[in-house]
């Protein structure tokens, strides 16, 4: 599929210096790319690249051929104004896009829902118009920014008939700070720091990825032994928060046992996480070049200890959980996505597993350590939420038999030089699987081997469309339990 | 002399013992999850609180916004003092047709709080208005043919004579069915989650979301009054409450509400909510349970 693309190929964690990107006049490559995606691409990425003489924006898109293993990369020619909308053909662009036009004035003629993703106007972002139906029992629920519960602010808007939901729109951008702007011209000092804040339960995820690009930029690779620990510290990163969530889902449901018991376990996890690097959320686990925390035998074997011990206890919480009938009948045909609607608006991570999708970085583009060890691909049909519980509950089962199994076998440590210098005009791009699925980062760097451009794509900013979709014609009073099914980022889709 | 001092005590028992109720229910759930919990006397914390604090109120709202839960807990306080405490204890007032007053109370408690509700012009507030109503609708009649149950089998309608006996065969269904009847009201799981922060499944939760200070703090008392109230008509309703002493008939009345409190607590524990389209279902069921206990009733008097 990807043998005939006139797009540059890369494999994940891959480089390229940035003049050999074909590009194209605008017009044509938003047709190309509607091209690549046609014959089974994704959209990892979109984006703008300003020139430097202020003249215009280059547009980049990165596409992965999952089947294949590879990724692919275009760019356009420096453009102003506007260009025809890549989203009316295949909606997948349709955040991307706005998020071009928010940051670089750049309009796509066409686009059918043209607003801010998370600008702010004033105190508060731009939320623009909110889509309406009319019709004399419908009724409009507005929910959020600020929430009853300690969680992030994001808007929620219902366009209801009675209890039953039409429509849906999430407006997000309360946690904007401005990442993306503040990365430029880096590396800084704190961008490491910067880079674990993303998302903060999803620190080791967005830290790999970081690191990959910065070592692809080198031209070099991390130590084994790093690699080996990122590995780790991703697996304990998607225990953590998949047993958190299963928890949560119940607690939603009101059924205390799971709840009650996976609140604890998620803390299990965290504290091995801490045993690693001493925080509980993977701060300082990961760094650039650097072979990473030292961890010796008996750290290993306690760990493991814990480890066996944690994961039959989550076992045994799980199994409350798909015994209680009543909890099925809440999860079971509740907040449905179709997989071709899934596949249309391009869906990552466990959520588009659930959607019967075989999607996982690890899989389909390994890098690092996970070009020698792999964990199966949790797959589960139906698109419920109880498919996405389901594929959540196995991903605990095999990401905890990769841990057993890969914790025993540490590659030896190896003497590590220091940081060396990045490349200068070079584009790299690293996926990685974080537990909410596909964190994608791209870096362009300038003549200097400064950052001229760098891009963070967090999965969430894939799949909250889906959570809207999948409230279509479900019961207003299910929406907890679809949105915690998703459990989607605010700070994470607001950089 | 002695009549001031029985009223005084019946008032205290409904004002005072009633916030109890809600954190022994806390308090189980806590121990069957293996955590320490709330103090049991927290709602007499949260209570003394929010009767310091001030009320916010929306420019929107009329009068009726502060004037509800004040009617909803005067019209419960009133329910309770319909209710005997024990046969020989009585109630505080005791007449013909009582029962059906304390039904309308109960109504009238419950139109306050969705018309205070409804004055806040919040999606919320109405949402929650209209979920409390349309299970109200099935929860009275459940109700209504558990009251019939006592009459028929006492030949009164009067609440002192029809607690006093046990209805004996039919005594496990009108249990079953007032148990019930006292979750739906009182918005307790399965229909409903006293502690979810999530407006958009609450019932109860979500029409009051909007009070503060003293008239949020009637609202909870008169639910935990509400609560109180049940329990102890579930109590005298199974129980041969007549055939006891004056002393045996307070104890079995304290004991008989602390395991229909505690009870309450399991239920929490070990039962996930309904999907809202399901639970007229397990309303209509109660209403079934009462009314075969209602048709056991009338066959055995006939």
């Amino acid at each position: 599929m990807s043998g005939d693309t006139l797009f540059a190929l890369l494999p994940n964690a891959g480089s390229l210096p940035w003049g050999d990107v074909p590009e194209w006049p605008a017009a044509e490559f938003v047709r190309r790319t509607a091209a690549e995606l046609d014959r089974g691409a994704r959209l990892c990425s979109w984006f703008g690249v300003p020139e430097d003489s202020g003249l215009g924006v280059r547009l980049v898109a990165i596409v992965a051929f999952d089947a294949d293993n590879t990724l692919a990369v275009g760019r356009s020619l420096p453009v102003s104004g506007s260009v025809p909308s890549l989203t009316v053909l295949h909606p997948q662009a349709h955040l991307f896009e706005r998020e071009v036009w928010e940051q670089h004035q750049l309009t796509p003629e066409g686009h059918p829902w043209l607003k801010p993703v998370r600008a702010s106007a004033g105190e508060a972002p731009a939320n623009g118009e909110f889509f309406r139906v009319d019709g004399g029992e419908v009724h409009e629920v507005a929910v959020g920014p600020v929430h009853a519960g300690i969680i992030e602010p994001g808007h929620f808007r219902f366009q209801c008939a009675g209890e039953e939901v039409i429509h849906l729109e999430i407006a997000l951008g309360y946690q904007h700070r401005g990442i993306e702007r503040a990365l430029a011209g880096g590396p800084h000092r704190l961008t490491e720091r910067q880079i674990e804040t993303i998302a903060g339960d999803t620190t080791v995820a967005h830290a790999t990825a970081y690191a990959t690009v910065l070592e692809s930029l080198a031209q070099g690779e991390a130590p084994l032994r790093a690699q080996w620990l990122r590995a780790i510290g991703l697996e304990l990163e998607r225990l953590a928060n998949h047993t958190g969530d299963l928890g949560a889902l119940a607690g939603d449901a009101a059924f205390l046992p799971t709840s009650a018991a996976c609140g604890k376990l998620r803390g299990d996890f965290l504290n091995l996480t801490a045993a690693l690097c001493g925080n509980r959320f993977g701060r300082g686990l990961v760094r650039p070049f650097a072979i990473g925390p030292d961890v010796d035998d008996a750290l290993v074997a306690r760990m493991m200890g814990n480890l066996t011990r944690a994961l039959d206890d989550v076992e045994q919480a799980i199994a409350w959980l798909w015994d209680a009938a009543l909890v099925r009948g809440r999860f079971e045909n509740v907040g449905t996505v179709h997989r071709a609607q899934a596949e249309e608006i391009g869906m990552v991570g466990p959520a588009a597993r659930a959607c019967g999708l075989v999607r996982d970085v690890r899989y389909d583009h390994p890098a690092g350590w996970h070009r020698f060890a792999q964990a199966p691909v949790a797959v589960w049909p139906g698109g419920d939420v109880f498919a996405r519980a389901r594929v959540r509950s196995l991903e605990i089962q095999r990401s905890g038999d990769f841990l057993r199994e890969q914790l025993g076998v540490p590659p030896e440590r190896e003497a590590t030089g220091g940081a060396p210098p990045l490349e200068g005009d070079t584009l790299a791009v690293a996926l990685v699987e974080g537990w909410r699925g596909e964190v994608c980062h791209v870096a362009i760097t300038n003549a200097s081997g400064a950052f001229r451009r760098y891009k963070v794509t967090d999965p969430s900013f894939h799949n909250w469309p889906g959570l809207a979709l999948a409230l279509r014609g479900n019961a207003i009073s299910d929406f907890p339990i679809c949105n915690k099914s998703f459990s989607l980022s605010y700070c994470g889709f607001d950089l | 002399m002695m009549i001031v001092l029985s009223f005084v005590a019946r008032l205290a028992w409904w004002l005072l013992l009633a916030p109890l109720l809600p954190g022994i229910i806390n308090k189980v759930k806590a121990w069957v999850a293996g955590r320490r919990g709330p103090p049991v006397l927290q709602l007499y914390y949260d209570l003394a609180r929010l009767w310091r604090k001030q009320v916010v109120m929306s420019t929107l709202a009329s009068p009726a916004f502060i004037v509800g839960p004040a009617v909803a807990w005067a019209a419960v306080l009133g329910a309770t003092l319909l209710v005997p405490l024990g046969p020989a204890a009585g109630a505080t007032l005791s007449f013909r047709g009582d029962v059906v007053l304390m039904l309308y109370l109960l109504a009238l408690a419950r139109f306050a709080t969705t018309w205070a509700a409804m004055e806040t012009g919040s999606a919320f507030e109405g949402m929650g208005a209209a979920r409390e109503v349309t299970y109200a609708v099935l929860a009275e009649a459940a109700m209504i043919a558990a009251m019939l149950t006592l009459a028929v089998q006492t030949g009164s309608v009067s609440l002192a004579t029809m607690l006093a006996p046990s209805v004996g065969t039919s005594a496990v269904l009108l249990a079953a069915g007032l148990f019930t009847v006292l979750l739906v009201e009182n918005c307790r799981v399965p229909f409903d989650d006293p502690a979810t922060h999530l407006e958009l499944t609450m019932i109860h939760e979500v029409m009051v979301l909007d009070h503060s200070g003293p008239p949020f703090a009637a609202i909870l008392h008169g639910a935990s009054m509400k609560l109180l109230l049940f329990a102890v008509l579930v109590t005298q309703s199974v129980l041969p409450m007549g055939t006891y002493s004056r002393t045996m008939a307070s104890i079995v009345l304290l004991v008989g509400v602390l395991i229909v409190t505690v009870g309450v607590g399991i239920v929490e524990s070990f039962m996930a909510r309904f999907a809202f389209r399901r639970v007229p279902l397990l309303l209509t069921t109660s209403v079934l349970l009462c009314v075969f206990a209602l048709l056991v009733a009338w066959q055995g008097a006939a």
